[in-house]
């Protein structure tokens, strides 16, 4: 199925070429890679760094920019304390360092493809950013799909790639966005502020112009259990429902 | 290639011979599946062995519960780069389950089937000679639902993708047959100490 894909997933190094400060907590690395590959909306690659003893981290990340065939991918890594490699990226990595990256990864959270059936995102924190390169692939490719994303995060300075998907909701005629701010109140009356709940996923799936036939949902483990769940309450087949865990 | 800055949190460790190259220890148990978590009541579990199309044998819950009891503590390794060491487990061996069914070694190969549609492939000599078993419990507690309770196979020295959860059948196969992952670009076999994550590895 991606075997072209998998042939390719051989290490390499990439440069940093740009890093973005996108929230408090999250930044974007734009890595140009040396040698390209083409992936689908979804995939990730895995990265790792090593100490100068040989002692190697290896962490998966999605991959938020859309297919286009560029050299370039972009990550949006969130700083978790304490943690091993994302504090590297926020407080170590620089523009021109080298990073040791294979990819592309992942053969089951990909972006259907040609079809009109309506698709349900639903993603809370950095777990937007494989959304993020559905939604953005979809703007590129013009593909004929309605689109909603609900986006879990705690504030409205929290959400990542925010500027840009109230841009997309205002350009783009067939996606729609609703935020769910679990620390803040939110300003507009199409968001929510709480916790995701079933009532909440029913009420951005009836946004769509007919019932989603694919739903895909990324964040944290207990996230994506009760998103899951909420997209089985809409009568979807499990099969239909794709999750990416960010493992904690 | 040294990478600029980084030292590693483990670095200098001497858990070498527990921690296979590329993995990092975690205290927490990490949850990664495909989809939603299935909901199996134990009423409706069944688990069927099967060579090649023809099943031989089936057990209800209560049927697979009363046969002969293993506990195993052992070091688990995620293709997604975590290990945890001293996990401690409890269920039924597959030489036990084949046992119960009166037959030794039917085909060299298997398949684990499981409730969410997901299958894995793994060869008789993992499985067997008390390698690998159906898990029903995990620290003494009935297996959590979303590590793939009520049962989920465990072969421990293979990537934990080969662990199935929600396990509900095992098929037998003349030849190894790739399952949900191995088809979507993961190793064929996973052997974590020679970091088998990915097809060409
Ligand atoms: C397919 C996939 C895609 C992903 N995509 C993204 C993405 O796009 N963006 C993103 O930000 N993340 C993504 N992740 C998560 C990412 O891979 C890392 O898990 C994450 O960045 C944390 O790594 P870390 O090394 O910073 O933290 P780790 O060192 O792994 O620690 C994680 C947490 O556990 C605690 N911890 C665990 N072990 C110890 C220990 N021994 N000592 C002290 N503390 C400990 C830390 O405090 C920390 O908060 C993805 C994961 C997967 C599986």
């Amino acid at each position: 199925m991606t075997d072209a894909a998998v042939a390719a997933a051989r290490w390499q190094r990439c440069t940093i070429d740009e890093i973005v400060a996108r929230t408090p907590t999250i930044k974007s690395f734009f890595l140009r890679l040396t040698q390209r590959f083409d992936y689908k909306a979804g995939q990730h690659v895995d990265i790792r760094l090593t100490a100068p003893d040989g002692y190697t981290a290896m962490r998966s990340y999605s991959i938020a920019s859309a297919p286009s065939g560029s050299d370039m991918i972009e990550l949006a890594i969130e700083r978790l304390a304490d943690g091993e490699v994302s504090p590297f990226f926020h407080d170590v990595a620089q523009v021109g360092d080298t990073i040791e990256l294979r990819g592309p990864l992942g053969g089951h959270f990909l972006w259907p493809g040609r079809s009109e059936t309506p698709v349900l995102l639903i993603g809370a924190g950095s777990g937007v950013a494989p959304l993020m390169a559905m939604i953005r692939y979809r703007k590129a490719s013009a593909e004929p799909v309605p689109v909603a994303l609900l986006l879990s995060s705690r504030t409205w300075n929290d959400v990542l790639f925010r500027d840009e998907l109230l841009e997309l909701e205002s350009s783009l005629s067939d996606f729609r966005l609703a935020l769910a701010l679990t620390r803040e109140r939110p300003t507009r009356p199409t968001d929510f502020g709480k916790r995701i709940d079933a009532p909440m996923v029913a009420d951005v799936a009836a946004r769509l112009s007919a019932s989603p036939g694919r739903v895909f949902v990324c964040g944290s483990n207990a996230f994506v259990e009760i998103a899951a769940d909420a997209a089985l309450g809409l009568g979807l087949k499990a099969g239909a429902i794709k999750t990416e865990r960010y493992g904690t | 290639m040294a990478t600029r800055g980084f030292t590693g949190r483990n670095s200098g460790s001497d858990l070498s011979d527990r921690i296979p190259p590329g993995q990092h220890l975690v205290e927490n148990f990490p949850v990664l599946t495909a989809g939603p978590t299935p909901r199996i009541e134990p009423a409706d579990w069944t688990f069927t062995l099967k060579v090649g199309p023809r099943p031989i044998k089936v057990w209800s819950w209560s049927e697979f519960n009363a046969l002969p009891r293993t506990r195993m503590t052992r070091d688990i390794h995620c293709v997604t780069a975590w290990s945890k060491l001293n996990t401690a487990w409890e269920g039924v061996t597959i030489d036990d389950i084949l046992a119960d069914a009166g037959l030794s070694a039917p085909t060299p190969f298997a398949l684990a089937h499981c409730y969410d549609g997901y299958s894995t492939n793994v060869p008789l000599a993992d499985l067997a000679a008390g390698k690998a078993m159906v898990a029903l419990n995990y620290e003494s507690q009935p297996l959590p639902r979303d590590h793939g309770g009520p049962a989920r196979l465990l072969v421990p020295h293979l990537y934990f993708w080969k662990s199935a959860k929600w396990v509900n059948g095992l098929q037998f196969t003349e030849r190894d047959e790739a399952g949900f992952w191995e088809l979507r670009g993961y190793h064929i076999y996973g052997d974590p100490w020679r970091e088998q994550r990915y097809t060409h590895d």
